[in-house]
């Protein structure tokens, strides 16, 4: 098949050949992991990470790629490496959590105990 | 935008079975058999690392490159509101680009190796894309149906096992519902327009056909490597079962339009089935590798904005930051 002469005018100005060859990519800017608040009164959720060299172009980053739809009140970046979690392995660690029932309000039921109570003491009266 | 990512057959061969840990290879099987996500930091057997990585990367690759084609038509758009969309959709593409970059990137590939594999050519982008927009029909045959093609694929593999993908198709699905809309407003605007834009269009729509049924990939369902692939939930469903679900989708709005598709055997059986003539598989695979109309032009691009910003990215540098990979 052939290959047509760019359609694009703004290619052909370029007037780039066809090269080939690796290009040579040696460059890493470092990772920021972006958070996102809807509105006042609302948590800053996680809703992924950009690249960029400093905290403030992370923020024109994350704008653009988070903050381009629907509402946003405010955008928060961290650095990834200044992130701490837990490791995969250790998310045993909080199986029991949801199993202290003595911590949860609906465990404490007491309603049939005082209905019991005014039974016994109406008969007695 | 995006196309089913290709595993041409060498490939496929030399994906074997890695060696994995039995017990937590067990133990990975059952979780994701339950529908749970698994998340970066998990263990996970090697090839669902490798194919996941590759998938992602080439639909990265299939949004930033995908763009180009649509990009050509910004300056010569027809009117003011016609230009805005297009911007914003082209806009939309690069910013899933990002998102697919970043979660590809989770996996332990960086967002530089996979560009260096895109202008190499070791890693590909849908096929959809080395075909020219001529017209400005063509923007909106793609806008319609390239993209309908693609939503169609990102909606199933939105409910894969894989958590950061999961969530980046998410997103891209909300904004991509807004390209096929306006896809679809502008192929009716035409459709119902003058004769000559009639007949714009449905010369456009003939140029597309082929590449549409391209666009799921050849038949799969045989393949052992799908159903490993399955079962992890890494691919969700055939390339046919893809392309059938498209045909149903789309044909019916494309004929109610009185425009015809270039396809004489083009037929729902009577068991729900879309049959239609060879498209050519030959020619497919001579265009994913590199013989398309485009292939050249959309890599010299690519490789000329890599080149031409190194200056920018290198004063940007602080070499004392160290790099590490992403939490989610």
């Amino acid at each position: 098949m052939e290959t047509n002469k760019s359609l694009d005018p703004r290619v052909q100005r370029l007037n780039i050949g066809a090269q080939n060859g690796e290009a040579n990519i040696e460059t890493h800017l470092v990772t920021w992991e972006v958070f996102h608040q809807e509105k006042k009164g609302k948590q800053a959720v996680h809703v992924g990470i950009v690249h960029a060299s400093s905290p403030e172009l992370a923020l024109v980053y994350a704008k653009e790629v988070y903050g381009r739809r629907g509402k946003t009140t405010n955008l928060w970046v961290v650095k990834t490496s200044d992130i701490f979690t837990f490791t995969p392995e250790d998310e045993d660690v909080f199986n029991t959590a949801p199993e202290k029932l003595y911590r949860e309000a609906g465990y404490y039921k007491v309603r049939d105990r005082i209905e019991a109570f005014q039974k016994r003491n109406k008969e007695t009266a | 935008m995006y196309g089913n990512a290709y595993i041409s057959p060498e490939e496929a061969k030399q994906m074997q079975s890695q060696q994995d840990d039995p017990k937590q290879l067990a133990l990975f099987e059952a979780r994701v058999a339950k529908g749970e996500k698994v998340e970066p930091g998990d263990w996970m057997p090697t090839d669902y690392r490798k194919q996941l990585i590759r998938m992602i990367e080439q639909h990265a690759h299939s949004e930033i490159v995908g763009a180009l084609p649509e990009g050509t038509w910004i300056t010569r758009a027809p009117n003011f509101r016609r230009k805005l969309a297009l911007i914003a959709k082209v806009q939309d593409e690069i910013g899933h680009g990002q998102l697919l970059y970043s979660a590809a990137e989770t996996l332990g590939k960086t967002r530089e190796q996979m560009l260096a594999d895109l202008l190499s050519g070791k890693s590909k982008y849908s096929n959809v894309f080395n075909y020219p927009a001529k017209t400005w029909a063509d923007i909106a045959v793609i806008g319609f149906l390239v993209d309908g093609a693609a939503i169609v694929n990102q909606v199933i593999n939105s409910k894969g096992s894989y958590g950061p993908y999961c969530r980046a198709l998410e997103r891209i699905c909300y904004e991509e519902s807004f390209h096929l809309k306006q896809g679809h407003d502008n192929f009716v605007y035409l459709a119902t327009g003058t004769p000559q834009q009639r007949n714009m269009l449905q010369e456009a729509l003939n140029r597309w056909y082929r590449p549409l049924l391209h666009f799921f990939g050849p038949s799969d369902k045989a393949s052992q490597h799908s159903e490993k692939l399955m079962k992890w939930r890494v691919k969700l469903a055939s390339n046919d079962d893809m392309r059938n679900q498209f045909l149903d989708q789309y044909v019916p709005k494309i004929l109610e339009l009185d425009l015809t598709l270039p396809d004489p055997n083009l037929k729902k059986n009577d068991a729900g089935i879309w049959e239609f003539s060879d498209p050519d598989w030959d020619e497919f695979k001579r265009v994913i590798n590199g013989d398309g109309p485009c292939n050249a032009e959309r890599l010299a691009v690519r490789r000329y904005a890599e080149e031409a910003g190194r200056w920018v990215r290198n004063a940007l540098m602080r070499k004392e930051e160290k790099y590490v990979v992403p939490l989610a």
